[in-house]
């Protein structure tokens, strides 16, 4: 199937994330669209996913015109998207999952679905139990369970956003086999990503967007240093460690055991010391995120005790740690650290003091304004947070950290961020750490553990597997701590 | 509200032609209605506009109306603003009436006290409707009861306790009876001057009413924090708020004024306790409040469209012998009709405008 996108436009009010973009997909190619956060790659594949509509453009499939409003009618004309987050229903199985969707009988013949997911999963060497819940599932393997299930409706062009994002390698590798197959057999993929070497190592053909437009295409073999060009205007520089001698113990865990996500956390013994970046690596929920919210006092302890600054804590209250210089930066930021509907005002307003009964307005929106300013957020004070682009509802939620922490705990704080709102996220975090301020953050990516901490944690089923200077150790030997071989 | 605080920010604000659209539908509704069961829709209508404000006594039946249901709708606007759905209201208004004649019970001997003892009994009606509210918080923050289920149970419970009272302890002289427990002096009445008909000290209580909702509301923390709790309680608390105890702030206030709803219904209506004392405005105000579409400024004018209906209606089985709840009729199909707008038109803007991306754009 031959996929064209004829000059797409899509404007929210001022803002235009899409400014006259043309795309053309070929049957069987592997077509990647590279460019930062911003750039108008997701708001382009929604387009074409029939999610959104556009304000003006066309669309063509095979030389012919289309018009479809749904998703459903997309799906009907072969165009399937697997979305960033995957969007399936944690508490059914995974056959259920599967057989959602899909045109049938009206009794339905779980056996004939469920021979017809074992012979698909099979021939691409997915290891999937059909009724398992899906809530016990990887992102990875939820992935996996879209895959099939878009493969199952005849989808001939599937659109991928971000699939590399908190998967492993393992499961990356039996991704790419996955698609380089299906584009053998006829169909087109359009990957969507911000990393240059998932783009290099999978696609024929590349388009880069930047600031809503087609910045250029390129053909294999990739010039990556034009590409980044493409991407940025100029290559961005890597950040760098802080290297701060450390100081006090800041946080310190005592043979803690808490419950949660796969494995909880298992009989975990550490201690952080002030000025000290900590990079927790692993598996995805292999104990990362119940550590990051034991330490802030958010989750109750099983077994042990947490102390900060020498004196234990006993009961767990984020507000009590929250006094104590503990703040939390959770991974999902508008379903956990933002609350939508609510301006940037209106958020300023809630860190500000309570001296009198009115909410001061006009301050908060001055205040609102500073931080815009500083951390370079493309909105306005009376923007609502849900209409910022992720990157910009990061460095919203960074604005909103005090000026001198004791310890800042961030789960996978660069999540979905090109390179260079990596790099400008991890300048302002070593400027804290500079000040003595303690920080603890998870990612799944090791080159940015290894480049930007002192200290790498690695976490396997629920316990510490492996503690070292992040100088001392490189990407092999925490690859294979993350597999469970120390 | 100046449209450029940045506090404000309605749902929506319909433009006028959806409005219009949603009120041509309902007549249309209605009309079909009217025509199967063999009444003419435009005698129908006249008589629903003659019966609410053909003469000033019969606008004066509508404003008496009005007043509880404007009350409820102030107190909902709290809790929906947290997200809760308080369909306890019912009981809080009948709590609010028993706590009132208990005041007023205690002060019938001496008539030349009436105003301490009305100015009590609305302290005491506050009270009561509040008490009944915060069990239904507590239910729901301690006990994890969803709030519509225990409010319902309570509103069982709160009718119970009613008609205990009325033909218990409270029961007339003699005889107890439907028709509920004695009639207070005059003196524990609310006054109403010949002329106007109503009581300006409920006139008055409504436009206060009004008032401190909107600016709580609308400029102190107590709106604000109402707010973000009701969008993301889990983000909330992580900018230092208590989910909790702010869903228990938000039925105090709402079961506060319907405290002083069931008050009204008392002090200034029947002049004593009734089985039907709430009349079902509580449930009347849920209404009220989503087809104002939770916004302050909507909520009189609903409120008062909804009284002419109801008080309209009472014309219907003299002069048509049409069935009264043809008002109820009209009140439910314009509710459903306007929602059903809502969601059509959010549907058609998603559409439009498309969605903000989750993670990347």
């Amino acid at each position: 199937m031959r996929v064209e996108l004829v000059d797409i436009h899509k404007h929210y009010g001022a803002v235009k994330a899409n400014d006259g973009v043309s795309l053309t997909v070929a049957a069987g190619e592997l077509h990647g669209i590279l460019g930062e956060n911003g750039a108008g790659k997701s708001t382009l594949m929604k387009i074409l996913a029939g999610f959104t509509a556009r304000t003006s453009g066309s669309v063509r499939v095979d030389g012919k015109p289309v018009d479809y409003r749904t998703t459903a009618e997309a799906a009907g004309l072969g165009v399937g998207m697997l979305y960033q987050d995957p969007l399936d229903f944690p508490q059914l199985p995974v056959l259920d999952n599967f057989i959602l969707g899909q045109a049938g009988t009206i009794a339905l013949d779980r056996r004939a679905f469920k021979t017809r997911f074992l012979e698909l999963a099979d021939s691409f060497h997915f290891r999937l139990n059909p009724e398992s819940p899906a809530s016990s599932l990887t992102v990875g393997e939820r992935q996996q369970v879209e895959l099939l299930r878009l493969l199952a409706l005849g989808v001939q062009l599937l659109i991928l956003d971000e699939p590399t994002t908190g998967i492993s390698a393992t499961q990356k590798e039996v991704l790419y086999a996955a698609l380089r197959r299906l584009a053998a057999e006829g169909k087109s993929v359009l990957l969507v990503s911000h990393k240059l070497e998932d783009v290099e190592a999978l696609c024929d053909r590349v388009t880069v967007l930047r600031l809503g437009r087609v910045a250029g295409e390129m053909a294999q073999p990739f010039d990556t240093e034009q590409l980044l060009r493409m991407m940025f205007g100029a290559p961005p520089h890597p950040p760098m460690r802080c290297a701060q001698p450390a100081g006090d113990e800041v946080l310190a865990l005592d043979r803690v055991s808490s419950p949660g996500g796969r494995s909880g956390l298992v009989d975990c013994s550490v201690a952080v010391r002030r000025g000290e970046v900590v990079g927790l690596a692993g598996l995805e929920g292999s104990g990362q995120e119940v550590f990051l919210r034991v330490a802030a006092g958010l989750k109750p302890l099983q077994a042990g005790s947490v102390r900060l600054s020498g004196q234990s804590l006993s009961e767990n209250d984020y507000h009590a740690f929250n006094r104590r210089g503990v703040y939390f930066v959770p991974s999902a930021r508008l379903e956990e650290g933002l609350i939508p509907e609510l301006t940037i005002t209106e958020h300023a307003a809630l860190l500000q003091e309570r001296r009198t009964l009115r909410v001061p307005y006009p301050a908060a929106a001055e205040d609102a304004g500073r931080r815009i300013e500083s951390f370079r957020i493309k909105g306005r004070p009376r923007t609502p947070v849900e209409e910022l682009s992720g990157g910009n509802q990061q460095r919203l939620l960074l604005s909103f950290l005090p000026p001198d922490p004791a310890l800042l705990l961030l789960e996978n704080p660069t999540r979905g961020l090109d390179l260079e709102s990596v790099n400008w996220v991890w300048r302002h975090l070593h400027s804290y750490c500079r000040r003595g301020t303690a920080i603890v953050f998870s990612s799944p990516e090791l080159d940015e553990i290894l480049m930007v901490a002192d200290r790498v944690l690695v976490f396997f089923n629920g316990r510490i597997i492996l503690d070292a200077a992040a100088a001392a150790t490189d990407v092999q030997k925490l690859g294979s701590a993350i597999a469970g071989k120390v | 509200m100046a449209s450029d605080d940045p506090a404000v920010h309605p749902i929506i604000r319909p433009p006028v032609r959806d409005v219009l659209l949603t009120a041509v539908a309902v007549l249309v509704f209605t009309s079909l209605l009217l025509i199967v069961s063999g009444a003419p829709p435009l005698d129908a209508y006249y008589h629903l506009f003659q019966g609410s404000l053909g003469s000033w006594v019969k606008f004066a039946h509508v404003v008496k109306v009005w007043i509880p249901l404007t009350l409820c709708a102030c107190g909902l606007l709290f809790t929906f603003r947290i997200g809760l759905w308080n369909i306890g209201v019912e009981g809080q208004v009948m709590m609010g009436s028993v706590f009132t004649t208990w005041a007023l019970r205690a002060g019938s001997d001496s008539p030349d006290m009436g105003a301490v003892f009305i100015a009590i009994s609305l302290a005491a009606a506050a009270l009561g409707g509040a008490i009944w509210a915060a069990i239904a918080g507590f239910l729901k923050t301690k006990g994890g009861v969803n709030e519509i289920f225990a409010g319902l149970g309570l509103n069982f419970v709160a009718q119970g306790i009613v008609l205990w009272l009325i033909f218990g302890p409270w029961k007339q002289p003699g005889v107890a009876s439907m028709s509920g427990t004695e009639t207070f002096p005059a003196a524990l009445w609310l006054n109403a001057p010949a002329l106007l008909r109503i009581p300006p000290v409920a006139l008055v209580l409504v436009a206060a009413a009004l008032a401190a909702t909107g600016l709580i509301l609308h400029t102190t923390w107590i709106g604000l924090d109402l707010k973000a709790v009701g969008r993301n309680p889990g983000a909330a608390f992580l900018y230092g708020l208590k989910p909790s105890r702010l869903m228990v702030l938000a039925m105090l206030f709402a079961g506060g004024f319907a405290g002083l709803a069931g008050n009204l219904q008392v002090t200034g209506v029947y002049h004593r306790l009734i089985p039907a004392i709430s009349s079902n405005y509580g449930y009347l105000a849920l209404l009220v409040v989503m087809l104002a579409n939770y916004n302050i400024w909507l909520v009189a004018p609903v409120a008062l469209f909804f009284a002419c209906l109801n008080v309209g209606s009472i014309q219907l089985p003299m002069m048509l012998q049409l069935d009264s709840s043809l008002g109820g009729v009209i009140q439910g199909a314009l509710v459903l009709a306007t929602l059903g707008m809502h969601g059509w038109r959010q549907a058609r803007s998603t559409q439009a405008e498309g969605r903000a991306a989750p993670g990347s754009a």
